[in-house]
Parts: C-alpha cells; sequence; structure tokens
C-alpha cells in the first residue's frame, strides 16, 4: 500500500520546460504546487560547470545526462505485423532525464510553426483538393490558430531571450530575416548570433541560387540578457558543446537558466527527483483525477493527492502514464478508433554534404542552433501541384559542432582505418561541412503507440511500443528537398558533395531527431483528440497535458520545442483565468 | 574508474508545509525518517542517488559536482597480458604511427579501452537486459546479452586461436605489418570465422573504441600528449571562441587544451 501524502492543489509529473513554466504560473497565482521528476536534480555549478562539461565521451557518446534504458525504454517495429523489440540502448532518438528535461540536452532552435501548419488538413484540400492527400494519412487541423497562439510564442521566446532576426514584424517583411514566417508582434529579444565561415559560404550560395536565407532563430544567446523572471543569462561562447551537453555559461535557454532559479525560491513550490509517477489516480466514476502514485529510488510508493494534474514528461512518456494509468480509449489502428497513441509522428531530416576546395572552417566553432537556413521549401511555401507529396522543411549550414569522436569526415572511397585514413581525416577535417533538412513527419493510421505485450519494465508494467514507418509521402518529399539542396551546394564549387535524402524503413540506430511527436494530440473532436484546444483531457478534466509535444496532431518542418513552450504558456492562462474559476470540462 | 551514474549523497529535508499544523508535521516527519533511513543504508550498501525533495532554494552545496575520475597509470586493469599486448598491436595498425604524428598504441588507445572495459561500459551499466532477446532486423537496435567485456574477452580469445592455428603458434604483433592488415581485413570483411562471434562486428567495435580513445579527452587514458586532437587541428575543450567566429578561413591558432589542460601546466 503507498503511504498517503498531504494533498496538494497541483502535482506537476516532470519537471522539463512545460513543468518548470506551469510551476511558476500556477505558484504565483498561489496554488501549491509539487513537482515529481523520476530523475536526478541537475543544475549548473554541479552537473555542468565549463571545468568539464566539453567531454565528448562522457556526454555525447556514454549519453551521461540521457534516460538509461534500465529504468525505461520502448520497443520498436516499422509495420504492424513485425515483432517489436526493446530499445537497450537509445541511438535513434535521445529522451533526456532529471530535472530540465530535453531543455537539458537540446541544442537551441526556436521556430515557429506556419500559419497553415495550424490549419494543415483545410488548407491543403483547399488549395490542391481532397485527392492529394493519401488515404491512410491522418492529419488533421490543430484546435488553435498561429493568431491566438502568437502572444505564446512571444513569452517563450522571451523567457529564453532567443536571439534572430525578425523577418514579418506585424505583417512587414523586412530584409535579412525569414520572409516566410508568420507575423511576429516583436522582434526577437537579442540579435542574431555571429555566422561562422562555412554558414556565410551557405548564405552566399543560397543568394545566388535565387533563395532567401537568413539567420536560424537561437536560444543560445548572442549577448547576455535578463528574462521576464529577473533572470540573468550569459553570452554564448561558441563552444561547439551543445546539444546532448548541458551549457556550462548560462548562455543555452533551459528551465535550468531561464526558470528554475526564480521558481526554487516560491515558498507554496516544491519538486521531488528521483521520484517516478507510475500512474493516475481516478476515483471511482474515473472522470476525476484523485493525485498520482509514485515510487522513489529506495522503491517507497507514495501517493501524492492532488486536484490537478499536469502531465509534463517527454512526449513519448506523457502517452505511455496515459495508456497505463487508463485515461482515455487505447487506439486501435485495424478500425481506427480509440485515441490515446494514436498520430504518432517524427522528423524527417537529410543531409548534404560537402568538401570545400582549400577552406578553413574551424568548424568547432559552433553553438547548438547557430546557422543560416533557408524556408523557401517548407510546409506550403511552394507549390506542391505535380510533385506528389505534401510538406515540405526549412534546410541550410547549422552544423552544430565538429567534435572528433564522432566527426571526422573523410572522402568517399577512403579506407576506414590504416594510413590512408589517418591522412584523409587530418586533411578533411578543416575543409568538410555537412548541410541538412529538417522535413515534416505527417500522421498515417499506421504509426502509433501502445503497449508492449511481451516487454515489461523495471516494476512489472509494459512497456510502450511504437510502430513506425517512414511514407511515401515523406520520402518523396525528402528526396525533393534534399536535390534542391544539392543544387545550392553545388555552388559552393565542392570538391566532393554526397547527397543523403532520408530512405526507408525508419531505422531506429541512426540518430535523427528526439522530436517525437503525437499520441495524445489536441482537436476539437473527441472522436479524434485526446486533449481540447486547451490541453484538457477530453475524459479527465483536472488532468492537463500542457503543451508537451505529444499534443501535435502531427509533426511539421520545424523543431517543436518553441510551440511546446508557446502552448505550455497557453494552457496556464486557460486554467489560470478560466479552468480556477470553474474547475470542470472548458468549453 | 569514471562512476558517472553515482551520485553523492545529499539530504535534503525542508519541508514548510509541515510547520503549523501538528498532523501535517507528523506525517513529514514521519516521511522525512523513513527517507532519511531508508537512503541512508542504500547509500552506505550501493552509493545509490536517492530521492530528494528541493524546496525554497537552488541546492548548490560546495564539492556536489561529479567531475571525471582521470585514468590511472599502471598495469592492464581489464586485458590480460596477451590480451593487452594483441590490443596494443591492434591499434597500431588501425592508426598507424607515421610523419603525420603518432599512432594508437603511443597514443594511448589499448590503455583507453581497457579502462572502458572495466568501467561501466565494460558492463552494460543502466542498460536494459531483460529477456527475450529475440533477433533483431536492420531496423532495429541490438539485442545482444553480452556485455562489451564479454565481447572482447571471448573476441580476443576467438582471435588468439585462429592465429595460433593459421600462423603456426605465433601472436598477433610476431606477424609482419602485412600480415597483420590482412588478418584485419580478413576480420572486417567477415571471412576470419571466429566460431560463435560475428568477426566483422567485433572488428567494428574495435575500431569504434580505437578512435574514440584517439580523439576523446586525454583524461580518460587515449589521445595522449592530445596526438588526435593535433592530428585534425580539434583545439579541445578551449569553451570560448568569441574573438574567431569572423575570422574566416584563418587557421585558430592555440594549440589543443584538455579537461585538465595542457602537460607542461602542470609540471
Amino acid at each position: 500500500m503507498p503511504r498517503k501524502l498531504p494533498r496538494k492543489d497541483v502535482v506537476i509529473i516532470g519537471l522539463g520546460w512545460t513543468g518548470a513554466i506551469l510551476g511558476y504560473e500556477l505558484a504565483t497565482s498561489g496554488l501549491d504546487v509539487v513537482a515529481i521528476e523520476r530523475g536526478p536534480w541537475r543544475d549548473t555549478a554541479n552537473d555542468f560547470p565549463p571545468a568539464y562539461a566539453p567531454d565528448e565521451l562522457r556526454y555525447a557518446v556514454r549519453l551521461d545526462l540521457f534516460l538509461r534504458t534500465q529504468q525505461d525504454t520502448l520497443t520498436v517495429r516499422n509495420k504492424t505485423n513485425q515483432t517489436a523489440l526493446p530499445i537497450r540502448q537509445f541511438a535513434g532518438f535521445l529522451p533526456g532525464n532529471g530535472v530540465g528535461g530535453a531543455g537539458v540536452h537540446w541544442n537551441g532552435q526556436t521556430w515557429r510553426f506556419l500559419p497553415t501548419d495550424f490549419n494543415l488538413r483545410s488548407h491543403l484540400e483547399q488549395r490542391y483538393g481532397k485527392q492529394m492527400l493519401p488515404d491512410d494519412m491522418t492529419i488533421q487541423d490543430w484546435p488553435v490558430s498561429y493568431d491566438e497562439l502568437e502572444p505564446y510564442y512571444d513569452r517563450f521566446e522571451k523567457l529564453c531571450g532567443t536571439s534572430g532576426k525578425a523577418g514579418n514584424l506585424r505583417g512587414q517583411i523586412l530584409p535579412g530575416g525569414n520572409p516566410f514566417e508568420g507575423w511576429r508582434s516583436s522582434d526577437y529579444p537579442t540579435p542574431p548570433l555571429k555566422q561562422n565561415y562555412g554558414q556565410t559560404l551557405f548564405a552566399e550560395a543560397a543568394r545566388k541560387t535565387g533563395h532567401n536565407p537568413f539567420p536560424q532563430p537561437a536560444s543560445n544567446l548572442s549577448e547576455a540578457y535578463t528574462n521576464p523572471l529577473g533572470i540573468r543569462m550569459g553570452q554564448c561562447t561558441y563552444c561547439g558543446h551543445c546539444e546532448r551537453f548541458g551549457c556550462g555559461n548560462y548562455s543555452k535557454s533551459s528551465p535550468q537558466t531561464c526558470v528554475l532559479p526564480a521558481l526554487m525560491r516560491l515558498p507554496n513550490f516544491s519538486a521531488r527527483t528521483e521520484s517516478e509517477v507510475t500512474k493516475i489516480n481516478l476515483d471511482s466514476t474515473g472522470k476525476r483525477a484523485t493525485g498520482v502514485t509514485y515510487v522513489d529510488s529506495s522503491g517507497e510508493e507514495w501517493e501524492q493527492p492532488a486536484d490537478l494534474v499536469l502531465v509534463c514528461a517527454f512526449s513519448l512518456f506523457n502517452v505511455r502514464l496515459l495508456l497505463l494509468s487508463g485515461i482515455g480509449t487505447p487506439y486501435d489502428p485495424q478500425t481506427g478508433q480509440g485515441v490515446v497513441g494514436r498520430n504518432y509522428a517524427y522528423q524527417t531530416t537529410s543531409s548534404v554534404g560537402v568538401i570545400l576546395k582549400d577552406k578553413i572552417l574551424n568548424p568547432f566553432i559552433a553553438t547548438g542552433a547557430n546557422g543560416m537556413m533557408i524556408d523557401d521549401y517548407n510546409g506550403d511555401n511552394f507549390d506542391h501541384s505535380g510533385l506528389g507529396f505534401v510538406g515540405g522543411g526549412y534546410m541550410g549550414a547549422g552544423q552544430s559542432n565538429a567534435r572528433p569522436i564522432q566527426t571526422h569526415p573523410v572522402p568517399s572511397g577512403t579506407p576506414k582505418w590504416g594510413a590512408a585514413w589517418k591522412k584523409a581525416v587530418a586533411e578533411t577535417y578543416q575543409s568538410a561541412m555537412r548541410l541538412s533538412t529538417h522535413g515534416s513527419s505527417y500522421s498515417y493510421r499506421d504509426c502509433y503507440l501502445d503497449l508492449d505485450p511481451t516487454y515489461k519494465d523495471r516494476f512489472g508494467r509494459p512497456l510502450m511500443r511504437m510502430t513506425f514507418d517512414f511514407h511515401d509521402n515523406e520520402l518523396k518529399m525528402s528526396a525533393y528537398l534534399t536535390d534542391r539542396l544539392a543544387e545550392i551546394a553545388r555552388a559552393l564549387d565542392p570538391v566532393e558533395l554526397t547527397a543523403t535524402p532520408r530512405t526507408g524503413p525508419y531505422n531506429a540506430n541512426i540518430y535523427q531527431t528526439t522530436h517525437n511527436t503525437g499520441g495524445t494530440v489536441m482537436g476539437n473532436d473527441p472522436a479524434t483528440s485526446v486533449v481540447n484546444r486547451y490541453c484538457q483531457s477530453w475524459d479527465v478534466s483536472n488532468v492537463f497535458i500542457p503543451g508537451g509535444a505529444s499534443v501535435f496532431p502531427q509533426n511539421h518542418g520545424y523543431n517543436p520545442t518553441n510551440t511546446v513552450g508557446a502552448l505550455a504558456y497557453w494552457t496556464a492562462d486557460a486554467i489560470r483565468n478560466r479552468y480556477l474559476k470553474n474547475p470542470g470540462p472548458l468549453g | 574508474m569514471t562512476q558517472w551514474s553515482s551520485g553523492k549523497a545529499r539530504h535534503e529535508w525542508r519541508d514548510a508545509d509541515a510547520a503549523g499544523d501538528p498532523e501535517l508535521r507528523g506525517v513529514a516527519i514521519d516521511i522525512a525518517s523513513t527517507f532519511l533511513a531508508t537512503t541512508a543504508a542504500l547509500v552506505a550498501a550501493t552509493g545509490l542517488a536517492h530521492a530528494r525533495i528541493i524546496k525554497g532554494e537552488m541546492p548548490w552545496e560546495p564539492g556536489g559536482a561529479k567531475p571525471p575520475q582521470p585514468w590511472q597509470p599502471g598495469p592492464w586493469v581489464f586485458f590480460t597480458a596477451d590480451e593487452g599486448a594483441m590490443v596494443e598491436a591492434i591499434v597500431d595498425r588501425l592508426i598507424p604511427p607515421d610523419n603525420l604524428g603518432a599512432g594508437g598504441r603511443q597514443a594511448g588507445c589499448a590503455v583507453y579501452i581497457d579502462r572502458q572495459l572495466a568501467g561501466p561500459y565494460g558492463r552494460n551499466e543502466g542498460l536494459y537486459t531483460r529477456p527475450p532477446f529475440m533477433k533483431p532486423m536492420p531496423s532495429q537496435t541490438p539485442q545482444d546479452p553480452e556485455t562489451p567485456a564479454m565481447r572482447y574477452r571471448r573476441g580476443l580469445g576467438a582471435l588468439a586461436d585462429y592465429l595460433r592455428v593459421t600462423f603456426d603458434g605465433r601472436k598477433f604483433g610476431d606477424l609482419s605489418g602485412e600480415q597483420q592488415d590482412t588478418v584485419l581485413h580478413n576480420l572486417e570483411s567477415g571471412k576470419i570465422d571466429l566460431k560463435t562471434l560475428n568477426g566483422a562486428q567485433f572488428f567494428n567495435l574495435l575500431l569504434q573504441n580505437t578512435q574514440e580513445g584517439f580523439f576523446a579527452d586525454p583524461i580518460y587514458g587515449g589521445n595522449r600528449d592530445m596526438a588526435g586532437w593535433r592530428l585534425i587541428g580539434f583545439p579541445g575543450a578551449r569553451y570560448d571562441y568569441r574573438d574567431w567566429v569572423t575570422r574566416h578561413n584563418e587557421r585558430y591558432p592555440l594549440p589543443p587544451v584538455g579537461i585538465t589542460g595542457r602537460p607542461e601546466w602542470t609540471l
């Protein structure tokens, strides 16, 4: 029997970006809030100080900051008729662990989705006709519009101090920014980062070939900044140890650098670490949550009663917790009925590698999100008539590092070892550059998450099972985008060019991104969504999933974090201004 | 050896909830004593990190950091003498010494691998090891109950057996450079039968670990004298390139530094 703790107003499951934002917003509203986090406490001074943060082996190869599969993992297969097997070591995507979550190890790319991404299905059907979309594609409109979300994007960017250059300021297109972006109510909080040589060369080539390059919006700060919570951040040093690492300079936006110093001082907030929530508890009607049960690292089980339960874990684990707690109907791919686990999507990435003539690129001078990008081939920014696919992505030069264990490129045909390999590594390191595309991943009837029938976790609970493969639409899109990128890259007059479009099947051994989306999607219809437009469970109205990427109905051609942060603020406002005045389903 | 996953014991119990209300205080004290009793026992027994309650401030305390543990010079920790000699000879063919700089042996790649195999990496610490182990499709992640340490022990043993039979009882180090390369090529391409072990997979593991040792921070025993970093011009743990971002097409002028600095700084 779990031992019962004193009641709290709010229990937050997971203390990453959404947990920290909701914790701050609700604790400053006077509520008594506890956050329960299954990983350890982490902060800059103790866990990633500059003295030893730049350690590629420890953080990028041995994955020190990430979830260990012993604690939780999932099984993976491509098709419903295959047997899913457990990921025993994370490789294809890397879920974070501990306080800060994915906000610790991300690169800092801080994109907004396009206005037409939010009404994706109706927009595409209107422009191209219903026959343009494959029958088994299950994309749907978001229940919020870009215009509604804009003020919340603005808030999250100001929390982060994001560096960039506006391309569309209140409808006015500005030179040097992204001309395709949705309107912005204000420019980025800090100016763009400086660009290294490779990125500058790419931008010149993109301009020469008729494209519109601009600096990638980066939550690696170009200058010192004090955010609205009064927390001060430092200037990025271009150290080249960003993704997979914590930032030792207080320069990469994270819950640690942007929220926790203010949050932890609030007397009505506390955090419990190394404590894993195993279940959201429901009352006898099944329509109301009574709190959560969690297990601490000594194996002791506790019940934490609360009036409001906020599901703020990484997107995949939000889905699993709902499945294990019996909230919402599990999705069945055979009938297409049910919602929990439905519309799992990912990201369709590809790359073009170039080796340049007589160039010293100093590729190790880099930040996670620095880069020069074009958005000409994202979303519906270009005419898809006759192309045979929908969707798109941004592309450009944004190589985040050149740490040598994982980055020592050689020309094709070079032996894998020996004297010739050694010579090629020495000659190529300074002149090679990796360009990439970052494409959408639309949702399909046969891509979903459910509970595995065979494999169990350390508590004997079923692991979650992922069934996912790339569909023709995405593979055609990737081929098209990669061709466009290669055309631009040829203007760099490379000695060698290697284009690698994404091909199937989805391979869980090859790192692509950690942008796992969907499974508890938001919508206006309970038959096709788990939460309503305020990220509130349709079935249990005192459970919210405030903006984790599990609420995305499909994934678009951008990194998810800015939309996650915006939805967290959007949900916080709905809870503060509407739910607390009249607890119950928000219409 | 590096102990990245074991936390330093740190106790926190401050719950203002309980201050005014005897009932709540009773509960809180009860919890506190349970936490402390249980975790103290755990820490004493296993050194595991434990559940904490954090409240009121950022819980910084001096000495709370978990820096990497530098490798210690000395005899092999995991390898037997024969295994160590074989791996030293292999890493020197995978990355041969030449006029560009040190080879794998001089750079300490074998020492690096030895220390890694004796540590958390060698025993698959933290990984999901529940059965059943089934044969994966190429798109699925490896399903191998063996740890890297077990794979090395078996792989090096099988390779030594193969050499004994094929080369009249000679060891890898006794062969000419050309013969050594031929053996490695045949291992890589799967031509050598290592009985129960997949030779090509074992070769890839050796190659991957050797390159890790060549390019990882010298604190782990490889990349000695920063040979790997100097070969390519990687400045290591400099951590601040603000002056040099827009110095386009100019070679970065400073030599590499490791986490512990440069050898000449400490002499």
